[in-house]
């Protein structure tokens, strides 16, 4: 059975005269990984921090298990996690001190705070470095130890905002790691991040955040539908004729990018080689090359965003 | 729109943390070593000039705290002066701090409410002026037990015991002062030197300025005596504005049985006083009660100030 753990309507936030995010809805079911994606300053974090009741919307609604985190923001935060972008611990204390802090807030009993800490740090693998201050810690480390105090608290929700930016592919794969154990484990989660390899390894779902709107939520493969993963991508390599010029009008072509001398690529939404072979012939060219290849869902992306930014 | 859980949830946990934080810090350590130096030379200087000059006082040990031997100032003047400091130095950073090393957003999300956060650090660094408050009274009974031989009376008790609490609510007024502008300004360097300035125009400034204000609001008339006394009460009215004048004033009185006024005295006023002759201590209490309640309403009135201000703000930096 399937119950909406995390529900927005309308979120919005203005800062002033500026919109940081303009109506957002987003539901996340129990035992869901979504990924919030987009570029920096699209409104991810501005979302998080109200959907946490850290920030009041302007506008819209939130019910996070089924409570207001405006209303009754104690009950809400005792059992939705949040690990900000770049985590800042007491440099001056232990891991295990901070740790208990933290229990202590969360009205952990002092043994019971003791035997979860241990746990935790276990589990996240820090616990030969458990006594030793933070303040020595590598950022992956700071990170892990981030999710750790969300185990330390039983959280039923993480929210974790960009929690590999500036991570190292070793450790970014090791949290990616951690998140899923967490993931199988039942717990809800939300991540936000700008890179979509992130994303797609561990989320089930993805929301694509621009200017401050969701532009498409869904699965990874429904993204890759969507935004292009279906286009197709022709390498041509011609002598002797303009093909930017020539297959300008050409029908199914999408967009023509020169590359260097004689090369061009060519977008387009089905396979066009047998009608650019025609052009470069029919404009007395010599066609030295067609290669086919259909765009990967990172470039899809990335192109995404840039016609985004051309919209606007 | 009403809120569930109490907020004091976890202030408890803060303070005791911001506390056990400030009590290991250097910087406490260097700032309480330069009081207790002063403080001793202070009261050194006091005894010595106590056991030359006074034969009897039932105050002795109050003397220890407000005789001064030159160049030095007395135990009292030197707190004044300088408690301030510790406040700052313990305040100053307490809220910009966090966001500094970037605690504040995950400090926020544990459940507590944001009221604890403020709450905690202004008790946390209270207890520890209190704590250390407290040693440094202690110490300086104990030298004057020493030295002077004789123990403290029980008027002398009760009469530390009240200045004590006052030196308390001075130091809660700058405490507030430092944690105000932690607050609003987001350097922590920049909120230091903020304090720091308002600390010295108030302590070193404040005595120059206000008769300079005095004399322009109410001049001096030489045919019209009252404006003398019209003069020095708006000089009086504008030093209190400074929190040193205010603690100065009731430092004076509780430390001093036979102070009668903190203003001007006029001869019919002390008719049938027998001059010298020591006030209870209630009555030198109700003397300065104005000026206790200045200290405990700007205290109160800072740290409200602090606390809408970080009510309002936007935990992203």
């Amino acid at each position: 059975m399937s119950t909406t753990v995390i529900e927005a309507k309308g979120l919005t936030k203005r800062y002033g005269a500026a919109l940081a995010v303009a109506g957002v809805d987003l539901s996340v079911e129990a035992g869901e990984v979504v990924g919030l994606l987009g570029p920096n300053g699209a409104g991810k974090t501005t979302t998080i921090l109200m959907l946490l009741g850290l920030t009041e919307p302007s506008e819209g609604q939130v019910l996070i298990l089924g409570k207001d985190p405006l209303r009754e923001p104690l009950e809400v935060k005792r059992q939705v996690g949040y690990l900000p972008d770049t985590v800042g611990f007491y440099d001056n204390m232990s891991a295990r001190e901070n740790l208990s802090y933290t229990a202590e807030l969360a009205g952990l009993s002092r043994d019971q705070a003791r035997e979860r800490i241990a746990a935790a740090l276990d589990k996240v693998r820090l616990r030969d470095a458990a006594d030793r201050q933070v303040g020595t810690y590598s950022r992956g480390m700071r990170q892990r130890l981030g999710i750790a105090e969300l185990l330390m608290r039983d959280c039923r929700v993480a929210i974790l905002d960009e929690p590999t930016s500036g991570l190292d592919p070793q450790a970014t794969q090791e949290l990616l790691d951690l998140i899923q154990t967490l993931s199988r484990e039942g717990m809800t989660i939300l991540l936000s991040s700008h890179m979509l390899d992130v994303v797609q390894t561990v989320c089930h779902r993805i929301a694509l955040f621009r200017n401050g709107k969701i532009g498409f939520v869904g699965t990874v493969e429904e993204l890759a539908d969507r935004i292009g993963g279906g286009a197709f991508v022709v390498d041509v390599e011609a002598d002797g004729i303009d093909l930017a010029q020539a297959a300008r009008f050409a029908e199914g072509v999408k967009s023509i990018a020169a590359d260097r001398d004689g090369h061009w690529l060519v977008e387009a939404e089905r396979d066009v080689r047998p009608e650019l072979a025609r052009l470069v012939v029919q404009g007395g060219g010599s066609l030295r090359n067609l290669d086919l290849h259909r765009a990967r869902l990172d470039q899809a992306y990335s192109r995404y965003f840039k016609e985004v930014a051309h919209d606007a | 729109m009403t809120r569930e859980g109490s907020p004091f949830k976890g202030t408890a946990t803060i303070a005791l943390k911001e506390a056990a934080d400030h009590m290991t810090s250097a910087r406490m350590h260097l700032i309480m070593l330069l009081v207790l130096l002063t403080a001793a030379g202070a009261v050194y200087g006091a005894i010595g000039r106590i056991t030359a000059t006074t034969a009897e006082d039932p105050f002795l040990f109050l003397k220890l705290l407000t005789v001064a031997r030159d160049p030095l100032p007395s135990f009292a003047a030197f707190l004044g002066f300088l408690l301030p400091l510790v406040a700052i130095t313990l305040g100053f950073d307490a809220i910009n701090g966090e966001y500094a090393r970037r605690t504040m957003s995950r400090l926020l999300a544990q459940p507590i409410y944001r009221d604890a956060v403020l709450f905690g650090k202004f008790l946390g660094g209270l207890l520890v002026i209190a704590i250390a408050l407290l040693t440094l009274w202690l110490l300086m009974t104990g030298l004057g037990i020493l030295f002077l031989g004789l123990p403290p009376s029980s008027g002398d008790l009760v009469r530390g015991i009240a200045y004590l609490a006052v030196t308390l609510a001075y130091a809660g007024v700058w405490l507030a002062l430092a944690i105000a502008f932690s607050t609003v300004i987001r350097s922590p360097a920049t909120s230091a030197l903020a304090a720091l300035s308002v600390w010295l125009v108030l302590t070193v400034f404040w005595g120059m300025i206000a008769p300079l204000i005095a004399s322009t609001i109410a001049p001096l008339d030489p045919l019209d005596p009252m404006t003398v006394i019209t003069q020095f009460e708006t000089q009086q009215a504008i030093a209190r504005l400074s929190p040193q004048s205010l603690y100065g004033e009731v430092t004076a009185l509780l430390l001093d049985p036979s102070a009668r006024s903190v203003g001007p005295l006029f001869f019919d006023q002390m008719q049938g006083a027998v001059v010298g002759a020591p006030l209870p201590t209630v009555q030198s209490l109700l003397v300065v009660w104005p000026q206790i309640s200045g200290l405990v309403a700007a205290m109160i009135l800072l740290f409200t100030l602090a606390y809408v201000a970080f009510q309002r703000q936007e935990v992203r930096a």
